[in-house]
């Protein structure tokens, strides 16, 4: 005789117990419960960025402008092809996983082995590319100069293209200039690395080439950044340049304001963190179809579950794709 | 397990035979729509650079295709379309009222400080 009690003869009794109102198993809706708080996570984000952007209306930097560039195309200006490539990859690889559902369903094993096998193919795809794409946001092209009220002056030539430090300033006066360690004076002192050049030589630089303007953040009436004409470019260099700047970091960011730098570091990490345990999470299922886990069990619904998170990791990227390069 | 897919999208508009082709189906969708996106984001036509409801109108155009995407890839990716009625408006509108909320309130708030700075006498540009 058995002890336990498998059902309660409760069926059609509403209050007994034993309902499934919403007709889901515990699994996959505690899969779409964690999913609403983590949107929820990811909207205070970019709620945050859009925060700082109303702030900074003005002078926000152009996406169109630093994103520019497509791997192996040196020198091409490639406004947003590149994250137009990664959405899609993302996209393509949430169809796999949705294919690999569907098998799932029909109890294919073969199927569902090689539809989770591509969608990993996909995500490290994407990961590969958005570590691709930290390292030329981080590397910088074209320099700039901070000034002491922290805004970042950009140079440009008389017909607005961007011109680059190296292309007008020379290195000769800082010579002595050495960049301070720990074991050079008090261990818990040291800097980053120094830039390229001092103010003092973009100064020359630009008092050697007429053609060289200074571009401002503030954004004027047509939508494009200010650019100063050539008396007030070097009295805003002279009196105001304080920091030369290459490059991207949380600190300084020769793209325009620091903070856009800051967001731009933490949203798209944490969603490249969340991209990036999705794969090993998909690296654990498929080896679990593989050795045969869920064929035993007659279900795919882990798959499924996963497979949830995967689609909106593949959501929260056309959020960040729309809020950061395209708006 | 039978699994009962609704296979209608575009509210019956599109009817597919089966639940893989209703997948490629949505993926030709969410790509005309990426890459509607991005032709407008490169070409720019000065049509969208028209300011409606204090942004460009390139830029609610741009949202609402996010919205229109998030869509397809929560109902047909998802499978929300399958779920009861219930666990679709506990997800959805959950999110849907706390993000709007949220977004309503840090958006107000930055254009107030944007309006501090611009108009109090603090000197930003120097």
């Amino acid at each position: 005789m058995s002890t336990t009690v498998v059902n309660a003869d409760t069926e059609g009794k509403t209050w007994g117990g034993g309902n499934q109102p919403l007709k889901a198993s515990y699994g996959k809706m505690m899969m779409w419960f964690f999913i609403v708080s983590d949107a929820l996570t990811f909207s205070g984000f970019l709620a945050a960025y859009g925060f700082s952007r109303f702030k900074f209306i003005d002078s926000w930097p152009i996406a169109d402008e630093v994103f520019t560039h497509f791997p192996f195309l040196h020198g091409v200006n490639a406004p947003m092809y590149y994250v137009a490539f990664m959405t899609f990859v993302l996209i393509m690889s949430s169809v796999t996983m949705v294919l690999a559902v569907d098998a799932g369903h029909h109890l294919n094993k073969a199927k569902v082995t090689l539809y989770m096998f591509l969608t990993i193919i996909g995500g490290l795809i994407f990961v590969g590319s958005q570590a691709w794409e930290w390292n030329t946001f981080i590397k910088g092209d074209y320099g700039a100069v901070q000034t002491k009220g922290g805004n970042i002056l950009q140079f440009v030539d008389t017909e607005g293209h961007r011109v680059a430090l190296k292309d007008f300033v020379v290195a000769d006066t800082h010579k002595e200039r050495v960049q301070d360690e720990r074991k050079s004076g008090l261990w818990f002192t040291s800097e980053g690395t120094l830039p390229t050049y001092t103010v003092e030589e973009v100064v020359n630089g630009l008092e050697a080439h007429d053609n060289v303007l200074v571009r401002t953040q503030i954004i004027n009436e047509e939508g494009e950044k200010t650019v100063l004409s050539r008396a007030e470019s070097l009295r805003q260099i002279k009196e105001n340049g304080k920091l030369v700047v290459e490059g991207a970091n949380l600190h300084v960011n020769e793209y325009g304001s620091p903070l856009f730098a800051d967001f731009f570091f933490f949203i798209t990490g944490f969603h490249g963190f969340h991209v990036f345990s999705g794969v090993l999470i998909n690296i654990i299922i498929f080896f679990n179809v593989v050795l045969g886990t869920y064929e035993r069990r007659k279900s795919y619904e882990m798959v499924e579950k996963v497979g949830l998170y995967w689609h909106f990791v593949d959501l929260v990227w056309v959020f960040v794709f729309t809020f950061f390069y395209l708006v | 397990m039978a699994h009962a897919h609704n296979l209608a999208i575009l509210r019956g508009l599109i009817k597919f035979k089966s639940n893989t082709q209703k997948i490629w189906g949505v993926l030709i969708l969410l790509s005309i729509v990426t890459t509607v996106e991005v032709a407008l984001g490169i070409v720019k036509p000065s049509w969208s650079l028209a300011p409606v409801l204090g942004m460009k109108l390139l830029n609610w155009i741009f949202i609402i295709l996010t919205i229109v995407k998030a869509y397809y890839i929560t109902w047909d990716f998802m499978h929300m379309r399958d779920e009861t009625k219930g666990l679709r408006r506990a997800v959805v509108w959950t999110a849907i009222f706390l993000i709007l909320y949220l977004i309503f309130i840090l958006l107000q708030e930055g254009g107030y400080v944007f309006d501090v700075y611009k108009d109090g006498f603090i000197k930003r540009d120097f």
